[in-house]
């Protein structure tokens, strides 16, 4: 098909036969990965949420009112349509906190997988680019992060240095960049034996100026869908911490938190505990499979 | 094989050294022992005494390596809050933990052997997309989440086993599972592609045409080899289980090493957690030894490689 395109280059027909672009082809899996939709939908619809929760929020979600404890969602018995959700211990709306909710899981999510994404392909890089002793001392540094019992150090170090939204988004991140660490050092090496990387060692660019300008730009692609597998990861470590009473602190809507508030009467009112639980596992699925799809539409081999 | 033993017990004794020592680091310069002692507001006099009793006013090399001497002895100092030796505590409650870890991973193994076969054997069929739902499912529920809905539905609707405690093997059913689910995701998916790729390979063909078929094929031939890394993973995954423990262990009243750790994490008992980290991150380091020694057992390549 491309040698008649090139034989015939005036002939239109025959140049729109030819091959599509890669950006085309990424373009055309993407609109028909399932996965890719939907995750993608999920995020943007709960971005948007996180974004415009003043606006959505019908409630303030820190106010409390005795009056109102514990009502039940405005379709069940006793529930009131002024409180679509119904209200937590406190007489605070429910609907309201999971909304403001989206917010803290969100910004924990990218703050701490921003900081793996730093650390781990800072990490990955080097080790795949120089090699030698470098790589042997990150492969180790590896090893012995993987050994760490993340949850339990994550909980000692937030609650001894104090819990706060930014406590967690740090530790949280410190502690997961292994995964990019893998990744990116794998493909650095690859990477480094082909020619224009050694064509832009040969021009005489720096290490830095080859890493940045020839290396990064060829892992973006896989650093994304890392990303947005750690953006669910982290999104519930926070949840996990918070419900331990070890990461977000009360009165912050978070849905850990606000699980681990509604436990006490879970029995009686189990709409306390099954709704953040649904807004967290909605989050990380959608999050989930658009890096899963994101990763088969832009692998070269790509799937199905 | 011995010299490939040798090298990777030498390197799971640098990860302990360098474990403990980071985690020391993070433990006594992220808080100041003595105040952790005695509470917040205490006297300056009195955080003086205490920083001298204990000894915490020694600089931190001395102090690490006078720990470190200690657990080579089988010595890792008095809790702070219990006033007993940590060792003693731990010992106390590492049963009930081992056992819980245990039977969640036979749980996992239960689940996700048998699901990622038979996805593997009729791959793009219902059963195939059945399992990767599952799979794609389970690893965005929230641990601790599914454990309460466990309780819920089957603590109170259906309650025919008990929810809270571990007195009896039945106390173990729901928390097994609960701990056990967050394993079956990697482990099944493992199976799946694994068992795909060998049946795909010449030597299958070659039994198939000599007539093996069904589960004789699959026993004989194609397992085996498939499971190495599903092995290397549940080892892997067990170690990971007592870390998971502090979730699984709290919400269904366990007395185990996890209760311990979030128990002694809220008394700021800095020895405690120092053991607890100390020793999860051992069972990991144990269990990847013991993975790599068994998969060098099994295939040739690794040890003489």
């Amino acid at each position: 098909m491309s040698d008649q395109a090139l034989s015939r280059p005036a002939d239109s027909e025959a140049l729109e036969a030819l091959p599509p672009t890669p950006r085309q082809v990424i373009l055309r899996r993407a609109r028909r990965h399932r996965g890719l939709l939907i995750g993608g939908v999920i995020l943007l619809a709960l971005a948007a949420v996180a974004l415009f929760a003043p606006l959505l929020a019908p409630h303030d979600p820190t106010a409390q009112s005795l009056a109102h404890r514990l009502l039940p969602p405005a379709w069940a018995q006793g529930g009131k349509a002024e409180f679509l959700l119904g209200t937590d211990q406190n007489g605070r709306d429910y609907l309201s906190r999971l909304i403001y909710g989206t917010r803290v899981s969100l910004m924990v999510g990218f703050g701490a997988a921003s900081i793996g994404l730093i650390i781990g392909v800072t990490l990955g890089i080097m080790a795949g680019y120089f090699g030698g002793l470098i790589d042997h001392a990150v492969s180790f540094l590896l090893t012995a992060q993987l050994a760490l019992p993340g949850l339990l150090l994550a909980m000692a170090l937030v609650f001894i240095i104090g819990p706060s939204v930014w406590v967690v988004i740090a530790i949280v991140g410190v502690l997961h960049w292994n995964y990019y660490l893998v990744v990116t050092r794998a493909a650095t090496m690859r990477l480094r034996s082909l020619d224009f990387v050694a064509a832009s060692d040969a021009m005489g660019a720096s290490a830095w100026q080859t890493l940045s300008h020839e290396v990064l730009p060829n892992l973006a692609g896989q650093i994304i869908v890392i990303f947005t597998f750690e953006l669910g990861i982290a999104i519930l470590a926070e949840s996990s911490l918070s419900f331990l009473g070890v990461g977000i602190q009360p009165p912050t809507p978070s849905w850990g938190l606000m699980i681990a508030e509604g436990k006490q009467s879970m029995f009686y009112r189990p709409w306390l505990v099954v709704l953040p639980g649904i807004a967290l596992f909605l989050l990380v699925i959608g999050a989930n499979l658009f890096g899963d799809g994101l990763r088969d539409v832009t692998s070269p081999q790509g799937r199905n | 094989m011995l010299k490939y033993t040798l090298q990777r017990a030498l390197l799971a004794l640098a990860v302990a050294a360098v474990v403990s020592f980071a985690t020391f680091l993070l433990l006594n310069y992220a808080t100041d022992p003595a105040y952790a002692i005695a509470g917040e507001d205490a006297d300056p006099a009195v955080v003086e005494q205490i920083r001298q009793t204990y000894g915490l006013d020694r600089p931190i090399m001395v102090r690490y390596l006078d720990w470190a001497g200690g657990v080579l002895r089988g010595d890792f100092g008095d809790s702070y809050y219990w006033h007993k030796p940590v060792a003693e505590l731990v010992a106390d409650r590492a049963p009930v933990t081992v056992a819980l870890a245990v039977s969640a991973l036979l749980v996992t193994i239960v689940i996700a052997i048998p699901l990622g076969a038979l996805a593997a054997l009729n791959p793009n069929s219902v059963i195939d997309r059945f399992a990767l739902m599952i799979a794609v499912s389970a690893q965005a529920i929230p641990n601790f989440w599914l454990g309460l809905i466990m309780i819920i539905l089957l603590g109170v609707m259906l309650p025919v086993f008990p929810v809270s405690g571990d007195d009896s093997w039945r106390h173990f059913v729901l928390p097994a599972f609960v701990l056990g689910a967050s394993s079956v995701p990697a482990v099944m998916r493992l199976t799946r592609t694994g068992l795909i790729e060998v049946m795909e390979s010449d030597y299958i063909r070659t039994a198939r045409s000599k007539g093996f078929r069904g589960l004789a094929l699959l026993r004989r031939h194609a397992l085996r080899n498939a499971i190495l890394p599903v092995v290397s993973v549940l080892a892997v995954q067990l170690g990971q289980k007592f870390g998971g423990s502090v979730i699984t262990e709290t919400i269904f009243a366990i007395n185990g090493l996890g209760r311990l750790a979030l128990e002694s994490i809220l008394g700021a008992d800095i020895p405690t957690v120092q053991m607890l980290i100390f020793v999860f991150a051992m069972v990991f380091v144990g269990m990847n030894l013991l993975a790599d020694m068994l998969n060098a057992a099994l295939d040739p390549r690794i040890r003489i490689g």
